[in-house]
């Protein structure tokens, strides 16, 4: 599968680069627009992933609750936030591109979130501080995207989302650590059980005004688009983007992959118990995938341009579907854990930010909004109903045998795709 | 706007957030200095020896009364509770002990975050052998002989970004030290049939002897108390709806935590004691929600935490539903009865 691609991309690369210099550096060739919101997304990713981290501690220490079945919660808001991904994709085309203002309501919606999370002082309160974050969340993702393709030059955009993922990623990273000194800074032990919320508040305060300063330099540092395509009303997009072939085949790619990608924590617990990985080293888990997104992010985004998106899409799939083969084949040894990590990171930094882009060769700058929301939503919708089919094969046949179905039907798409995308030449 | 002024917009919003921001971490900062300094009215606490050994009747806790012995595990004599304090100097999130063995589930400041450990402690509360633990400390037990402990904590961060939780809950054996790290990889017997599910959690250790125990599973939104045999590592399902089991004294009764379906979020568990013999289950006194794994002080008498202004409260109420709630200690949690 794997060769096959690299067949129909060397084609790619001749036509998609014909004045491509070598020498330029991956930072200067990106639009200031695009450096902009990488560094509104690092901003609020540190935001938020510093409120994540604390959380839990914060529910059984400060609350004095138990987080268990809070988690159920969790599900509703993700579904929640694919309908809110779609329609702010369709209004932020309206007008010829009001995606700016539509995300600046999200993450202007989440940073006010966070000093609610002072007040909140119960469960249900807090679970809904939380639907609200997340209604901000989707509102903003779709227009952010549609305005970093809009702002780059098409043969770059690999790189683009590149460099706006691994921004993203870093923030992500940063937060919880961020949060940690904050707490180590208010008290001396973390877990005060039914205990003081002095700290936690802290973290939250200072959540609250790191988020604000992301929609300030949003506001003052990424441009709104007044030109753009014609104005439409709802029919019209629904139409126009269901008449765009090349849409409609990478939408049903995405659900298709999306379909057989094994959520992360079931991931993680496949790690954990398939090679019987002290339970310590579990939360690090996380930081691993993370660490490797963060660092391939750029080099996949330059490469992506180079080799063509759709193949470098399909081959992230391969560097996933090598990690089930890990799992399912693995006798022991101390690397593997390492290997499949670094595997699981790869296959974020060849897939995540590459599919925005190669979902911005094929829609038009009017729908690149709604167009870049369909591919989104189809993706996390296809990968939900993943971790329900997944969760019930684990149930029926044990973990090993529903990772091994998992991985037949990965191989099983992934053929499927890689037909499906040599039928139509690549951007 | 010009670049200037979008720059000068961008360092006064930088420098009032920053304002802000520094405000409450310094504000939160002070109120962590005043926690050290003993509160008026409080408990008076005193430095001693603390000991596991059977003798006197007394209860071992965790005593959360600010001043410099806070977050010490403590002890006053089971008959006279509002008596000095007797802090030992040793610290820990969650203990249990019996038989002269204790079981605490410490915090180790790291760096960064704090990582957590089950120790094992003799009966001067010297560390026998301490094991990592995978998260935030919840419950501890150890067995009537003294020979087995058992702890419970949550992990999270399985989902990058997301909140979900799961528990983690083992067993050690003082004698050979054999760990059974995770019950998940217990048989799970329900009417009869293995049962497996991706989501099982296993929470909430109460042991009847050094083979038998009780415990809580749950999976798919449901909770069971379950009957756990070392031996054979199977885990047996007897009752629905049983969180958090605590075995009486004579081995007869389980008080438990009963969820309310249909409760507002804030009022979610009433405790709960299930005759073991007739199934016949017979609610407490106490009317708010209790969210902890009961102590039984005697054959009659349930001990639990409650929230209160210096962290938790011991409360205490008739396992047999009669009379009503009292409190026992303030700004406590984690008793253990012995002697």
């Amino acid at each position: 599968m794997y060769l096959a691609d690299r067949r129909s991309s060397a084609t790619a690369t001749a036509e998609a680069a014909p004045g491509h210099g070598p020498g330029r550096s991956a930072v200067r060739a990106v639009s200031a627009t695009v450096l902009a919101l990488g560094t509104v997304s690092l901003i609020t990713d540190i935001s938020s992933e510093m409120v994540t981290a604390v959380l839990p501690l914060y529910l059984v220490a400060g609350l004095g609750v138990s987080p268990l079945g809070f988690g159920l919660l969790d599900g509703i808001y993700n579904g929640v936030g694919a309908l809110v991904k779609l329609s702010a994709g369709v209004v932020a085309d309206r007008g010829g591109g009001r995606h700016k203002a539509v995300a600046l309501v999200g993450y202007g919606l989440s940073a006010l979130c966070k000093p609610l999370l002072l007040v909140a002082g119960s469960v249900a309160a807090l679970g809904a501080v939380l639907a609200v974050d997340r209604t901000g969340k989707g509102l903003r993702t779709a227009p952010r995207d549609a305005l970093i393709s809009l702002s780059s030059e098409p043969e770059h955009r690999g790189r683009a989302f590149g460099v706006h993922r691994a921004m993203d990623t870093a923030g992500a990273l940063l937060g919880p650590l961020l949060a940690f000194v904050l707490l180590r800074a208010t008290q001396g032990q973390l877990l005060v059980v039914g205990g003081d919320r002095a700290g936690y508040r802290a973290v939250f305060a200072v959540s609250g005004c790191v988020a604000a300063v992301g929609v300030v330099v949003l506001l003052l540092f990424v441009p709104g688009r007044s030109s753009g395509g014609a104005a439409g009303g709802r029919p019209a997009v629904t139409r126009a983007l269901w008449r765009l072939a090349g849409l409609r085949r990478l939408t049903v790619c995405a659900v298709l992959l999306g379909l057989t990608t094994v959520s992360d924590s079931f991931v993680y617990l496949l790690i954990q118990r398939q090679l019987d990985l002290p339970a310590q080293y579990f939360p690090l888990l996380p930081l691993g995938t993370a660490a490797g997104f963060l660092l391939l992010a750029v080099p996949f985004g330059l490469l992506a341009d180079k080799v063509g998106r759709r193949g470098l899409f399909l081959a992230g799939h391969g560097a996933l579907l090598t990690g089930y083969g890990l799992l399912l084949g693995a006798g022991g040894g101390g690397w593997v854990p390492f290997a499949v990590l670094a595997l699981h990171g790869t296959f974020y930094a060849a897939t995540d930010g590459v599919l925005a882009a190669a979902a911005a060769d094929v829609i038009p700058e009017a729908h690149r909004g709604a167009g870049l929301a369909l591919v989104g939503t189809g993706q996390t919708a296809a990968r939900f109903v993943c971790s329900l089919g997944f969760g019930a094969a684990w149930t029926a046949w044990g973990p090993h045998s529903a990772l091994a179905a998992a991985a037949g039907a990965l191989a099983l798409a992934a053929v499927l795709v890689a037909v499906l995308l040599r039928t139509e030449r690549p951007a | 706007m010009s670049r200037t002024a979008r720059l000068t917009v961008l360092l006064v919003t930088l420098l009032l957030l920053g304002g802000v921001a520094t405000v409450s971490v310094l504000h939160a900062a002070d109120r962590a200095g005043r926690r050290d300094v003993a509160q008026q009215g409080g408990p008076t606490v005193a430095p001693g020896a603390v000991s596991l050994r059977p003798g006197a009747r007394t209860v071992v806790f965790r005593s959360t009364a600010w001043g410099p012995h806070r977050d010490e595990l403590a002890a006053v004599p089971a008959d006279r509770p509002q008596a000095e304090r007797t802090a030992s100097g040793v610290k820990c999130e969650r203990f249990y002990a019996a038989a002269g063995t204790g079981i605490c589930l410490r915090a180790d400041p790291g760096a960064v975050q704090d990582g957590y450990r089950a120790v094992v402690m003799d009966a001067q509360l010297h560390d026998l052998k301490s094991f990592p633990l995978a998260g935030i400390p919840s419950r501890s037990r150890v067995s009537p002989s003294g020979h087995l402990a058992a702890w419970t904590v949550f992990t999270s961060g399985d989902n990058y970004g997301s909140l979900n939780f799961s528990t983690r809950t083992s067993i050690v054996d003082t004698r050979d030290w054999h760990l059974e790290e995770n019950l998940e990889t217990f048989a799970v017997l329900k009417d009869g049939q293995r049962y497996q599910a991706q989501d099982i959690n296993v929470w909430g250790v109460t042991f009847a002897d050094d083979t038998t125990f009780y415990a809580t599973v749950a999976s798919a939104g449901q909770t069971w108390l379950v009957r756990g045999d070392l031996g054979a590592r199977t885990l047996t399902t007897l009752h629905s709806n049983v969180e958090c089991p605590s075995l009486s004294p004579d081995g007869t009764r389980v008080a438990y935590k009963h969820r309310i379906t249909g409760a507002a979020n804030d009022v979610p568990w009433l405790l709960y004691v299930l005759d073991l013999r007739t199934g016949v289950e017979t609610p407490t006194a106490e009317s708010r929600s209790v969210d902890d794994q009961a102590v039984w002080a005697d054959d009659h008498t349930l001990v639990y935490a409650l929230p209160g202004d210096y962290g938790s409260d011991l409360w205490t109420v008739p396992a047999d539903g009669s009379g009503a709630a009292r409190e026992l200690l303030g700004a406590a949690l984690a008793p253990a009865y012995l002697g």
